[in-house]
């Protein structure tokens, strides 16, 4: 075994893209569930708005790029506000029921063949951020330290990413800490005495959703980005459960824990799946058990058993926020 | 026991002590309010003066619509019809945090404090109109730390009343009964009310409390503010209401001075009479 591959593998997954998007998804996630109570299980749908809004403004209508990510954006903003109009004048429950089922719309409506002149259907589409490299100022050449390297794109798409992820900490920082961030957790704790002391609870949850909601859309247009390419499979439901488990990981209700809890996901998914690659060589007495047809699904029952080991001895996450069971 | 007689109280000495009568100078007006769930009419209120100034208790057996007729009036249950106002202005249909805004504040029975949240941003969470709450001023603390800065003094005054002051970085959870009461009427105050509706602001708290908590009301009036309570207690209705009104089976049958309204054998049959043999009231 070729440990410090494994070692190599996994740092180069904890600050890779895909780790800095869940890190911003995951930040407007905790905003919603983890400072306002609001539990949005549908956090994949503002992802895919902001890819497809940028995706098909660009390519369908040719917009430049910069009109494209906001397009984007505006997006995740329609769709907060689609869905919280309705859903958070009602019980909480409804937020839940919503969430995942537009989530899922989105996914369906993009990927069937009625809408391929549109959205490419399950082809998705395809090379439309390509202006985003045309604008990468960094020399050709790999960049790293030791086995964990990077070629000058992803050097460009990582550098903005995680540009991106420091300003949304800041920015959710400063506003958890402000008044407003006060009456968010006044409506997680009890929004009736909220209302009680002339609070808008209603224009606040809606203030919430889609602040989120624009944190899960950018992380769509960087995922977006980094493939230049946008298909529907990268919008499945099950990646807002994994959006949840890294919201664990890190520490619910803490500035940090999204970031902390998203690299330390990506970490051990990509431990998981080279220690099993591995494991499994021919030769070896694995080998008998698993094929490698396995290990994508058996690397995330290994995920699931820390995080079960995690919510029993340390359920505040590493950080010490507030325990999934008390967060609402 | 039986409180010295308040100034409020002299407007009140004329106004004869019948159900729906009419106040000399009415902070809240009520008529024709009902609510019915299912086929049980839980409050059928014809007229109903809240006199400005006073402290005027709302007492009645289990069920007999206290507060239902709280939570209507308060814009946190919907009726099935009548209208009502304070100071002048319609508040049927409008939403529970414009009627707070409006200057009436409540409290609850089972008391909302913000448990996870410290004492004093319990307190700073009822700041009126706080600049730093609108999203875009949030990012930008020095649009708002003035405010800010003059709300924490508020709090910390009001905190210091209530004897609440040594606990405000404490979080609310760690609180008392009693103390949780104290910290929800000091917050109402935060809101600048003109009306306080306490709804039962004795219940679970134990009795060395209940002078202080007496006092307390007692002082909001004081201040010129209107109180309005639900209350089960006689001794307390006694010692600081201004004008007693009495509930039962959703309709007011009777109100009056307190005196009177104890030795009202309406009153006595459907609530004193009948007080000993019912369970102590519960949750709404």
């Amino acid at each position: 075994m070729d440990l410090v591959q494994v070692l190599a593998d996994s740092l180069r997954a904890a600050v890779g893209v895909p780790a800095l998007a869940y890190a911003l998804a995951v930040i407007g996630l905790n905003v919603h569930f983890g400072y306002t109570g609001l539990f949005n299980i549908g956090q994949i749908g503002f992802v895919a708005a902001g890819a497809y809004g940028a995706g098909i403004s660009a390519s369908l209508w040719d917009w430049p790029f910069p009109l494209a990510i906001l397009a984007g954006v505006a997006a995740a903003v329609v769709l907060g506000l689609l869905l919280g109009l309705p859903a958070l004048r009602l019980r909480a429950e409804y937020l839940a029921i919503v969430t995942i089922s537009a989530s899922e719309i989105i996914r369906i409506v993009v990927r069937s063949p009625s809408a391929e002149s549109v959205t490419g259907g399950p082809r998705g589409i395809g090379r439309w951020a390509t202006s985003f490299y045309d604008l990468n100022p960094i020399p050709d050449g790999r960049y790293g330290i030791g086995r964990v390297t990077f070629n000058q794109n992803e050097v460009w798409v990582l550098l903005v990413g995680w540009t991106c992820v420091a300003l949304a900490v800041v920015a959710t920082w400063l506003l958890v800490r402000s008044p407003w961030g006060r009456v968010l957790r006044s409506i997680r704790d009890d929004e009736d005495a909220a209302r009680s002391l002339g609070k808008n609870v209603y224009v606040f949850k809606i203030q919430s959703l889609v602040y989120g909601g624009v944190l899960g859309a950018v992380a769509g247009l960087l995922t977006a980005i980094n493939a230049n390419f946008t298909t529907p499979g990268e919008y499945q439901s099950v990646f807002t459960f994994y959006m949840y488990v890294a919201l664990i990981l890190g520490g619910i209700g803490k500035v940090l824990g999204p970031v902390v809890g998203s690299m330390l996901f990506w970490f051990m998914l990509q431990a998981m799946d080279v220690l099993l690659r591995q494991a499994i060589s021919p030769d070896s007495w694995a080998g008998r058990f698993i094929q490698q047809q396995d290990i994508g699904a058996l690397r995330l029952a290994v995920v699931g058993l820390v995080l079960m080991l995690l919510v029993v001895f340390r359920p505040q996450g590493l950080l010490g926020g507030r325990a999934p069971g008390r967060a609402r | 026991m039986t409180g010295t007689p308040s100034p409020a109280a002299e407007p009140l000495a004329e106004v004869a002590p019948q159900p729906g009568v009419p106040k000399p100078d009415a902070l809240l007006v009520a008529d024709d309010v009902r609510r019915t769930f299912g086929g049980l009419t839980a409050v059928d209120v014809d007229h109903l003066e809240v006199q400005r100034g006073s402290i005027t208790a709302l007492i009645g057996p289990n069920g007999a619509g206290k507060t239902t007729l709280f939570n209507l009036l308060t814009g946190f249950d919907k009726p099935d019809g009548g209208r009502w106002s304070f100071d002048g202005v319609p508040l049927q249909g409008v939403s529970a945090h414009q009627v707070a805004r409006q200057g009436m504040v409540r409290t609850f029975q089972l008391t909302k404090v913000l448990a996870e949240m410290s004492v004093l941003d319990n307190m700073l969470l009822a700041t009126r109109d706080h600049p730093g709450e609108r999203f875009f001023s949030a990012f930008l603390p020095a649009r708002w730390r003035g405010r800010e800065g003059d709300a924490v003094e508020r709090a910390r005054e009001l905190l210091a009343k209530v004897g609440l002051d040594a606990k405000a970085s404490d979080a609310a959870g760690t609180l008392s009964g009693g103390q949780r009461k104290l910290l929800e009427m000091a917050r109402a105050l935060m809101v600048e009310p003109s009306l306080v509706m306490l709804d039962e602001p004795m219940a679970g708290v134990n009795p060395a409390l209940t002078q202080t908590l007496l006092h307390h009301i007692s002082a909001l009036r004081d201040e010129g503010r209107t109180v309005l309570f639900v209350e089960h207690d006689m001794d307390v209705v006694h010692e600081i209401s201004d004008w007693v009104v009495v509930m039962a089976q959703g309709r007011v049958i009777a109100e009056g001075p307190p005196r009177h309204v104890t030795a009202d054998p309406a009153v006595i049959d459907a609530y004193l009479g009948t007080a000993h043999h019912r369970d102590p009231e519960v949750g709404p």
